[in-house]
């Protein structure tokens, strides 16, 4: 791996220089280099066995304030000189725009600390088709209702990334992603149901057991046999952790720069305004040890800290890279690419507390479709999940849709739950919200 | 056409000194005992990208994919391993990987022959270079122009432009030996208009395997800045959407959506094969009404779904799926076909070298019906006019679907009235297309602009449908 960020490094540093000489005033190229394992086995045989090797190379040059990129897949010397040429026959065509460019060198991260994300899996394929098998005989052992399957995978990925630009900033550092997931089907009384687990982590013993990602699948697969419709009606409505994060998302969605710049954003103008009620605050942690999405500096090279995004129910900072904080008159904050590690602070109850607190409501377990418009939050999603009475959950239900506005659901937010979802970037517990629209029969 | 092979050999084995021999070699590596099937993908593809934003060209992009993908099948086993290097000692090793699924056997050699493409549905050229940068630059500004001058309340617009040039050969050891060169071209037209403190959005495109004059021909790119400019007008006008079970009627052409996710997917042959669709085993069985007659056509000339031959040389087929409410058949790539003792329906499609194929749908369509669309309105005392739809999904193994509208409408006693908001609309394949109670006599295509996502490969597919109605499908407003 040392030798390959040399190489990589040695590769981005030559194509600077290359930009360079055709003319650009400033240039920025990223390299990633990726290898792995994805097999899935299917009724106890083997299905599919894929060995993944991917290479991609990206480059943006500047001329002034004209800008230019091309990226490819192919990283030999002809390949990548006509990718340098590219993009800067596009740059002689791209409009002057005063907000591009670089950002600002004295962002640019000065120490590079090892957060712990390279831990390579030393297994055979015939060792991973073995787990591969444990984990889907756990589902299809665990009832006799699970009839077919879907197989379980297993995912095995190492890859590096280096990123440098004509600052002088040239960064790259290995990673390792490992996963176990598995889908099977139930049928009862000549209905079909599927579902699924799956357990991720940077180290392979770090993942749950194949036992336990198999049982898991077929419990929530047998879960949902017999589901029923639910009459039109409001009611309250828990998100449960796993499909909470893409609440969370789209709150980040609508307070990422390119939206609010675009005007495109349901929650323009929000600075300093309550957004969510004061019990909510939402931290960023890009350093962490192992965290899926740790960096110690963001697509543009700029240093990255933790930061709050909402404090008491307030928003603190937008999600900015610096084109978009040029755009708003602002300073990036460090999350070109995204944002890294980000926590919603929780309460006490769990998910069964949660279910306590609701007393007579809907569990969401399951969205379907896009349905969020982030220009004006209105939210409108197809569900499955289970209706609770009594802060029990009585049957499951499916094809219903709920629906309201991001904004209230937000602010209507009475708990985030203890039960953290913790295979995501982006973590966060159940959500219970005071009242929604749901439509059935 | 042995053209296509000859394009594709200098395309992409020429330039990195591979032969037909090294071919012939690879595959010889694949053959032996326990291996029922085996191909190489070779695949070279030029990319380019234009994004015009705040009135100003803010983005051009190029890219660059290639690369050669290795398949060797035994029974229901598949090995696949792929390298971006195009070097013989390379594709070698990767072939070795690939073939390691079957553990046994030894080199065979093969010799493989052309199979003949009799029908080319779109030319083989380069989209890329088929309008200069100026032309380029220059049609982006005008549909910008084109946007604003339609109203003083559109306060943003993006103009995006995407051209693809992708060349592909397959060779494999049933002796296939195809190519083919495929352009695509997309355009698009996305704004945001504001009327006091509210902000909608309206959004519309097109494409085809076509040049990018398909664009300036018929000022097809001026239409899309004004459709999207309309859209978002009548946002601006809607009122909140109803909620709960009811009549919907859906427009022609993209709204066609319905049938990709209700029907289309449900009866990939993959799913059918390994028994967990809701559509399995039921082949002979009524799982529409009647008046339900769905195709998927690879065979339409120059639409973004269509193709010469399917990513494993196989020609692009019409493929009857429901005829009369009854269904007729699945969709079949070489492995799931051979499995069911059928044959590929032409539907074997992968996003890239990559990937490995699987059944996929080309342009998936229903046949027109005998009602004028007035009529079908006329018919609904209180329901949904659903004309234009964002994405969808399904559940294939319940049968559950959603799309989502972005522009509908209350009918209230046959007339259309108000404009509602966006809503989900979710219902059950197999269910709700029994409850189709009148098929429009005005069956459209989409205009080009459908991605189709499955196991994390993306396509491009078309739909279409004349105007129809469901008796009942729920709708997921806010509005009981």
């Amino acid at each position: 791996m040392a030798q390959r960020k040399a190489e990589l490094q040695q590769l981005i540093e030559d194509l600077l220089a290359e930009a360079r000489r055709q003319g650009a005033t400033a240039a920025e190229a990223a390299v990633s280099s990726n290898a792995g394992l994805t097999l899935t086995v299917r009724l106890g045989e083997t299905e599919t066995i894929e060995h993944t090797r991917d290479n991609g190379l990206g480059v943006t040059v500047y001329f002034g304030h004209r800008k230019g990129s091309a990226s490819t897949s192919d990283l030999s010397p002809q390949a990548i000189k006509e990718t340098v040429e590219a993009a800067c026959n596009f740059a002689r065509y791209t409009s002057e725009d005063p907000c591009s460019g670089l950002a600002e060198a004295e962002l640019m991260a000065t120490e590079t600390p090892d957060l712990d994300l390279y831990h390579p899996w030393h297994q055979s394929v015939d060792e991973a088709i073995e787990l591969a098998i444990r984990c889907e005989d756990a589902a299809r052992d665990f009832d006799p209702r699970i009839f077919n399957s879907e197989g379980a995978s297993l995912n095995s990925h190492d890859g590096l990334h280096v990123y440098g630009n004509t600052h002088g900033f040239v960064g790259g550092y290995p990673s390792s992603r490992h996963s176990l997931s598995c889908a099977v089907v139930g049928k009862q009384d000549g209905s079909m149901q599927r579902d699924y687990w799956y357990t991720l982590s940077r180290q392979s013993e770090r993942l749950e057991s194949p036992e336990e990602v198999g049982r898991r699948a077929a419990e929530r697969t047998v879960a949902r046999l017999n589901a029923r419709q639910l009459p039109t009606q409001q009611a309250p409505v828990l998100f449960q952790a796993d499909v909470a994060v893409g609440l969370l998302r789209s709150f980040i969605g609508a307070i990422r720069g390119s939206a609010l710049y675009r005007k495109a954003s349901f929650l323009l103008d929000h600075l300093e305004r309550p957004v969510f009620p004061a019990f909510v605050t939402i931290h960023e942690e890009p350093h962490l040890p192992m965290g899926l999405a740790s960096a110690a500096y963001d697509n543009e090279g700029v240093a990255t800290r933790s930061r709050e995004f909402v404090r008491r129910g307030v928003l603190e900072s937008y999600v900015l890279d610096s084109y978009a904080a040029r755009k708003l008159g602002m300073q990036t904050t460090g999350n070109a690419g995204g944002v890294r590690n980000l926590r919603i602070s929780s309460g006490e109850l769990d998910r069964e507390g949660l279910l306590g607190k609701m007393d007579r409501g809907l569990l969401v377990t399951e969205l379907m479709g896009q349905g969020v418009n982030m220009v004006t939050g209105d939210y409108s999603r197809g569900a499955a999940g289970f209706w609770v009475e009594g802060g029990e959950i009585a049957y499951p239900v499916e094809e219903i849709t709920i629906a309201g506005n991001m904004r209230d659901m937000m602010m209507g937010l009475l708990e985030v739950g203890s039960d953290r979802e913790t295979r995501c970037s982006v973590q966060t517990g159940s959500w219970l919200i005071e009242r929604m629209m749901i439509a059935g029969e | 056409m042995s053209d296509l092979i000859q394009i594709a050999q200098q395309t992409i084995l020429s330039p990195v000194g591979l032969a037909e021999q090294d071919l012939d070699r690879m595959l010889g590596e694949l053959t032996g005992k326990g291996v029922d099937a085996a191909d190489l993908y070779f695949q070279s593809s030029r990319l380019e990208s234009w994004v015009l934003e705040d009135g100003i060209i803010k983005e051009g992009a190029h890219n660059i994919e290639q690369g050669a993908g290795i398949r060797v099948i035994s029974g229901e086993k598949t090995g696949f391993a792929y390298s971006d290097e195009l070097q013989l000692p390379t594709l070698l090793e990767a072939a070795r990987a690939a073939r390691a699924i079957t553990r046994s056997g030894a080199e065979q050699s093969v010799r493989i022959s052309g199979v003949p493409i009799t029908r080319q549905l779109y030319a083989a050229i380069n989209p890329l270079p088929t309008l200069n940068e100026v032309e380029k630059v220059e049609l982006l500004r005008q549909l910008d122009q084109e946007a604003r001058n339609q109203d003083p309340r559109v306060k943003e617009v993006i103009v995006s432009l995407v051209a693809a040039h992708d060349v592909v050969l397959v060779a494999a050891i049933d002796g296939t030996l195809c190519a083919d060169v495929r352009p695509l071209v997309r355009l698009n037209v996305h704004v945001i208009a504001e009327q006091g403190s509210r902000r909608e959005q309206g959004s519309s495109g097109g494409g085809a395997r076509e040049s990018l004059d398909y664009f300036v021909q018929q000022g097809r790119g001026l239409g899309y800045a004004r459709e999207a400019v309309r859209q978002a007008m009548v946002n601006l006008e809607a009122v909140d959407a109803p909620a709960g079970s009811m009549p919907v009627v859906l427009g022609p052409g993209w709204p066609g959506v319905l049938l990709h996710e209700a029907v289309g997917h449900g009866l990939e042959g993959d799913f059918n094969r390994k028994g967990t669709s809701a559509f399995s085993g039921r082949i002979g069985e009524q799982v529409a009404a009647g008046c339900c007659t769905v195709v998927d056509d690879g065979t339409l000339p120059g639409r973004r779904g269509s193709l010469t031959m399917d990513d494993e040389g196989t020609p692009g087929q019409n493929t009857v799926l429901i005829e009369n409410g009854i269904l007729k058949g699945y969709m079949q790539d070489k492995h799931n076909a051979s499995l069911m003792k059928v044959d590929s329906t032409g539907n074997g499609r992968r996003e890239s070298y990559a990937h490995l194929p699987m059944p996929r749908m080309t342009n998936t369509y229903m046949l027109p019906g005998k009602h004028d669309p007035a009529e079908i309105i006329g018919s609904v005392d209180r329901g949904l006019y659903a004309v234009n739809f964002g994405g969808g999904q399904v559940d294939i193994t319940s049968g559950r679907f959603v799309f989502s509208a972005s522009e509908a409408y209350l009918i209230e006693k046959g007339k259309v009235t108000r404009p509602v908001k966006g809503a989900t609309l979710i219902g059950n394949g197999p269910e709700s297309m029994t409850r189709v109670s009148m098929v429009g006599d005005d069956l459209k295509l989409d205009a080009g602009v459908g991605v189709c996502g499955k196991e994390g490969q993306s396509v491009p597919v078309g739909v279409g449908q004349p105007t129809l109605k469901l008796d009942e499908l729920i709708v997921g407003g806010t509005e009981q």
